[in-house]
């Protein structure tokens, strides 16, 4: 028997070892907002965010997550109440089939902790001060949420218009 | 993924004592028994150990814990200011997510991305020790083309690690019977040879603790990368480049290679060409003889040796501007 | 039921009196706040929370050969197992989109890790585990891998398109052309790979079968479950409100669809199976390799005399499907002599099937790029050869085009590319490390309609709601249904629902070939004229004088709100479409023009696309929001297929070796720059009720080609084997890449 802090709230649930943080949320415990697109850390759709941070939820037992604050996509916010990313997502068609949306919404929220953190990327031309979220800087850190429908620009457009909006992005 | 017992430690001398796998990140070891490339009975969690800092040690350099995950070190002030080529290396590598998770001491237990190897019905030396090599005359285009066997023809899929090489870091263990010792990472990774299942120096139950890196010796840092997308794959060809300039000569470089073995490679032949010669494209040129003097290609893998001559002469066009 | 059947092209509409303001408008998507929140409940993730069960395939790891025997003895006694299910009802792969049933083993092995058995078990890891105990032995057969060895070849099947298109006599004219242009050019297999990957939970009550799975054409799909599990069709009811991408894929049913209805029926709860990704890519269907010869004859001026395509493509035994390649070229190309054909050559790997534009996204590859080839001999802008070659009707019968804007496409994307600054020399334009160039493609996408229908609800208080078994698989069909409705019977949006996805609503044309909005959509339209009339003969006024606005009827001087007018009654109606004369009168097609620039890295030949531009014509835009994002996604796929995409295909065993989306790679948000989207205004009358035509795969059609000739014009490198990966051009590249130019 374990305990899950999931999305502010306690889950007690009696789970096999070999059950990933994923299958434990959308198996065990109804919530199947995040998503499973490959189960190998190679898409992203199953994102959530572990003590703020960004995961892929696929590759981590949940065993080994009692004790951490675990944030899905249920826990940003609901339709007729949404996290300022979600309905930036729904403005500017930031997704069409859907699937990979939990994921890539969840990881625009802990990339941009990350940003307000200082920490470079890939992109960055300097690594020593924060860098500017410029498309190229967006498009570079939100290279691990594959989009097969190929809503990437419009997901750039609504990470934008979110990252303006939002100062306390979790 | 088999059954398997669950054990968490506390301590790094109960974790070796636990006998079983040590699972941290487990971005690649989940991946690998899922698919039952790797099968363990036990798992030992080691993510609670106090192994998460990055400290400044005696001689100026650095000691980082295991359980540091590859964006705290990249993001690390001490490492973007003293060892950019290290933190580049990192944000080069896989994605935001899996760097979050992702470790420094499993960052250098990567297995390899074969196809092969990840495919359990085909043959595989290094899966299956003596059942044959699928790439060989299979589809090898991200395959090694220095110090490979006929047994194996794998690549190591690190970044950090190559950056590392270059760094001349070194890593601290404990093993099962509690003692410590400090393996220079050169000596750290094997060649494949006739046992390419064995892929480290690290004896059963040995757990690294640390990476230590000595004291910055500054100089120009490049990370340069090399693959098919944009982001998130991995390298067909990379260069750690490290290089000191002196009057208008290469004082000294040092030079660590992805992509292209069975580990992190590192050739100081190819750094001799280069110390104390004023830059040129006919120096560099002959530095990437020496780096490519014994590489073989295996097919769909050909493209890899131009394809490193050219990156490793650009690198150092780079690293060497405005002397 | 109201039937409108397309015998004559539409007059005037409401759509076009846009009376409420909705239609075309780019609005939110219907069901956006459930898929942005996580609230959308896709296929796996029904009956969450119930007593179920949970299946896992195991493959057969052979490329070729016969069953002897199965050993599920061990995998039957491990912890948690149910049921290991084997033998003659175990699917090979996914079904034909429009085949009566999927194919069965029959005790074959007839590709690498086909299913061989299914374990069903409490918990997906004791499946999954037990999956890895399941043992059989073979006989091992000769497989054939390799297309290009041409072992067994055989003629397709009439499906999707004829596969023989012959006017003329083309070898003679080619013979005498004055200038001979032949080339071949070869695309690799592709998989749709779309995110969620095929997944089906299943529910048996004794008698009855409730299946959820992510399928994109519920009427064919039920049939085929049916099949596969040997009920009677009107037993199964098969429920798809949300699909996580098809691109074609999910057509048919994936073999999960069947795994889940025989587990449940045998363990007696209800069984959910998720294919594994590894599994998506080995057991469903893939888009097959092409090796297409093109030759155009031409005089010296650039007039195109004769031209012929044809092409070598894949399936396996028993199997008649095909890429067509040549689909566009029979009315794309001008050319008297003309000779497109295409041959299948059997191998014994995964089934190929449909992949969004099936035909035009391999095809347009290769003519597109040969067009330019052709240019750059003749010493002709591309643009240029096109305006001298665009046909006045269709080239292989006479027909009248229907509408064909694509030199209006062309003429505006050059314009806003600012194509005059390409360069003309290639491989002369070089900024640092990165060579520069240009190129550009036609577009083309063959319009259908398809027979589909809907019903309307107006609830007592004058809301409406759409219901038919059409599926959304991320195009945006939720919306669009929603905005037609709305304006047809001027209803706020926010007054209009719309049910999909279930077999037990009228049926549906489904979603697949572009076909989803005007056939669908039609149906809606027509459902709303017999709403209309029902209203105004209860206002006793005729029908045409009646207008709607704002949940009110305005008939005269009088203006009724539609509660009003129901009187606490419900009204139901009934709308059908149907594909006529109009189709065999004219020929449809949307049209369009892609434009790209790239830079191509001097030192290892990595591609990076700078800008995209495509300009698209397809009839009436019901939704430019949710259109201009349909395009993104082809103009995507290009970059993916110009740059990154293969599966490939171990010729000595038949492995598909990089069966996840580590190793196949499809484009990431890095690999995409800002893309630019121009949607022309345009009305085809002939096409359907709502004047507007397929635009889902207009975008993929020719965009890799433009990319290619773009890096063409960047380096002076041609290739003409897909994928344009470094190492096909690194040996080209120049050895002074250290030299700034």
């Amino acid at each position: 028997m374990i305990t899950l802090t999931i999305n502010g709230e306690e889950h007690r649930l009696d789970v096999d070892p070999r059950t990933s943080l994923l299958d434990a949320c959308r198996d065990h415990l109804g919530l199947t907002g995040s998503k499973k697109g490959c189960d190998h850390g190679q898409c992203g759709a199953c994102t959530m965010l572990v003590n703020g941070r960004r995961i892929n939820s696929c590759l981590t037992l949940a065993v080994m997550h009692e004790g951490d604050e675990i944030t899905t996509v249920e826990g940003l916010g609901e339709p007729g109440n949404l996290h300022p990313m979600q309905a930036a997502f729904l403005e500017h068609d930031g997704f069409q089939c859907g699937y990979c949306t939990p994921g890539q919404v969840v990881s625009a929220v802990g990339m941009l902790g990350e940003v307000a953190d200082g920490w470079p990327s890939n992109a960055s031309k300097d690594l020593q001060n924060g860098a500017e979220l410029s498309g190229e800087e967006i498009r570079e850190r939100m290279s691990g949420n594959l989009c097969r429908c190929s809503a990437y620009p419009n997901i750039v457009d609504a990470i934008e218009t979110a990252a303006k909006t939002t100062k306390e992005p979790a | 993924m088999r059954p398997f017992e669950y054990a968490r430690a506390g301590e790094a001398s109960e974790a070796v004592s636990l006998g079983g796998r040590f699972i941290a990140g487990g971005t690649n070891l989940l991946d690998l028994m899922k698919l039952q490339v790797e099968t363990p009975d036990k798992l030992v969690d080691i993510t609670r150990l106090p192994m998460r800092d990055i400290e400044a040690t005696d001689d100026g350099g650095l000691r980082i814990g295991a359980l540091v995950t590859n964006s705290d070190l990249a993001a690390d002030k001490r490492v973007r200011d003293d060892y950019p080529v290290l933190s580049r290396a990192l944000l080069a590598g896989a994605s935001g997510q899996l760097r979050n998770k992702a470790t420094t001491g499993g960052n250098l237990l990567q297995r390899t991305r074969c196809g092969y190897f990840y495919e359990t019905s085909q043959p595989c030396n290094k899966r299956e020790p003596g059942s044959g090599c699928g790439a060989i005359g299979g589809f090898n285009r991200i395959h090694a083309i220095l110090g490979t066997s006929d047994k194996c023809i794998a690549t190591h899929p690190s970044d950090m690690a190559v950056a590392m090489q270059a760094l001349e870091a070194s890593v601290e263990t404990l093993k099962a019977d509690g003692s410590t010792r400090t393996i220079p990472l050169i000596e750290f990774h094997r060649l494949p040879g006739d046992t390419p299942e064995i892929e480290t120096v690290l004896e059963k139950g040995e757990l690294i603790t640390a990476v230590r890196l000595p004291k910055s010796l500054g100089g120009t840092q490049i990370y340069r990368k090399v693959r098919d997308r944009a982001s998130y794959a991995f390298a067909l060809v990379s260069v750690a480049a490290i290089v000191k300039m002196k009057g208008g000569e290469i004082e000294w470089a040092r030079l660590a290679f992805g992509g292209l073995a069975h580990k992190p490679w590192r050739d100081t032949a190819v750094e001799d060409v280069l110390k104390g010669q004023a830059p040129s494209r006919a120096l560099f040129d002959r530095a990437a003889d020496a780096l490519l003097a014994e590489a073989k290609g295996h097919g769909e893998n050909d493209f890899k040796i131009p394809l490193a001559r050219r990156t490793l002469v650009s690198v150092l066009a780079e690293a060497t501007q405005g002397a | 039921m109201n039937k409108h059947v397309m015998d004559k092209a539409i007059g005037e509409t409401r759509l076009d009196r846009n009376t409420q303001g909705i239609i075309g408008k780019g609005v939110d998507r219907y069901e956006g706040p459930l898929k942005v929140s996580g609230r959308a409940t896709y296929a796996y993730e029904n009956l969450a929370g119930e007593d179920v069960a949970y299946g896992f395939v195991v493959p057969a790891p052979i490329g070729r050969g016969a069953i002897k025997s199965v050993d599920t003895s061990k995998a039957e006694s491990a912890p948690g197992v149910l049921a290991v299910i084997s033998g003659d009802k175990i699917l090979r792969a996914s079904s034909q989109p429009m085949a009566p049933a999927a194919q069965t083993i029959d005790g074959e092995v007839f590709h690498y890790n086909q299913p061989l058995a299914i374990v069903i078990a409490e918990s997906f890891e004791a499946a999954r585990h037990a999956s890895h105990l399941v043992t059989a032995d073979y006989e091992p057969k000769q497989g054939r891998y390799d297309v290009k060895a041409r072992e067994t070849v055989r003629k397709p099947d009439a499906m999707p398109m004829e596969p023989v298109n012959e006017r003329g006599d083309f070898e003679k004219a080619f013979a005498e052309a004055e200038v001979q242009f032949d080339e071949t050019y070869t695309t690799p297999s592709y998989h749709a790979a779309a995110m969620e990957p095929h997944a089906s939970v299943a529910k048996w009550d004794g008698d009855r079968l409730t299946v959820w799975s992510s399928c994109q054409l519920l009427e064919t799909n039920v049939k085929q479950i049916a099949a596969g599990v040997g009920l009677d069709v009107s037993k199964v009811r098969l429920h798809s409100p949300y699909i996580g991408g098809g691109f074609g894929s999910k057509l048919g049913i994936g073999p999960d669809a069947v795994f889940a209805s025989l587990g449940a029926m045998t363990v007696g709860k209800p069984v959910k199976i998720a294919l594994t990704r590894q599994n998506v890519f080995q057991q469903t269907s893939r888009r097959g390799e092409t090796v297409q010869r093109v030759r155009f004859g031409a005089t010296k001026e650039g007039k195109i005399t004769c031209f012929a395509h044809e092409t070598d493509t894949t399936n396996s035994p028993g199997n008649g499907f095909f890429e067509p390649s040549g689909i566009s070229s029979v009315f794309l190309y001008p050319g008297k002599d003309r000779r497109i054909a295409h041959t299948i050559v059997e191998t014994d790997a995964l089934m190929t099937s449909a992949v969004r534009a099936p035909g035009e996204a391999t095809g347009m590859l290769a003519t597109e790029s040969a067009l330019d080839e052709l240019a750059d001999r003749l010493g002709i802008d591309p643009i240029d050869l096109r305006r001298m070659n665009e046909p006045k009707v269709n080239p292989q019968d006479d027909t009248p085009f229907s509408s064909r804007m694509l030199l209006e496409c062309i003429e505006e994307g050059a314009g806003r590319f600012g194509w005059g600054d390409r360069p003309q020399k290639p491989g002369t334009r070089r900024e640092g490390e990165w060579l520069i160039g240009m190129g550009m493609s036609s577009a083309s996408r063959k319009n259908s309609l398809m027979k589909s229908s809907a019903e309307i609800e107006m609830s007592p208080d004058g809301r409406a709601t759409v219901r038919t078994s059409m599926t959304d698989i991320g195009t945006g069909t939720y919306t669009i249904l929603q905005q037609i409705a709305a304006e047809m019977l001027g209803l706020p949006l926010d007054q209009v629902d719309v049910e999909l996805g279930d077999t037990a609503l009228p049926a549906s044309s489904g979603s697949g070939g572009s076909w989803g909005a005007n056939s669908a959509g039609s149906s809606v339209f027509v459902a709303a004229e017999a709403m209309i009339a029902e209203l105004a003969k209860r206002l006793d006024v005729d029908a045409e004088t009646l207008t709607l606005k704002d949940g009110h009827a305005i008939a005269g001087n009088r203006q009724i709100p539609f509660s009003e007018i129901l009187k606490g009654e419900a009204i139901t109606v009934l709308g059908q479409i149907e594909p006529g004369k109009t189709d065999e009168e004219t020929h449809q097609a949307s049209y369009g023009a892609h434009f790209a620039e790239v830079a191509v890295n001097v030192v290892t030949g990595e591609t990076r696309v700078r800008r995209l531009l495509t300009v698209g014509a397809a009839g009436r835009i019901l939704n430019h929001k949710t259109a201009t994002s349909q395009c993104y996604g082809g103009q995507i796929w290009g970059i993916g297929y110009a740059l990154e995409e293969e599966l490939v295909i171990d010729t000595r065993n038949g492995l598909m070796v990089n069966h996840d989306l580590a190793e196949y790679h499809v484009p990431v948000h890095a690999d995409v720059p800002k893309l630019d989207v121009v949607l022309l205004e345009e009305r085809d009358t002939h096409a359907s009720p709502l004047a507007g035509k397929g635009i889902g795969e207009l975008a993929i059609a020719g965009v890799g080609a433009a990319i290619n000739n773009a890096i063409y014009n960047a380096t002076g490198v041609r290739v003409r084997d897909y994928p344009v990966t470094m190492d096909k051009l690194l040996s080209q590249l120049p050895d002074d890449y250290l030299t700034a130019a």
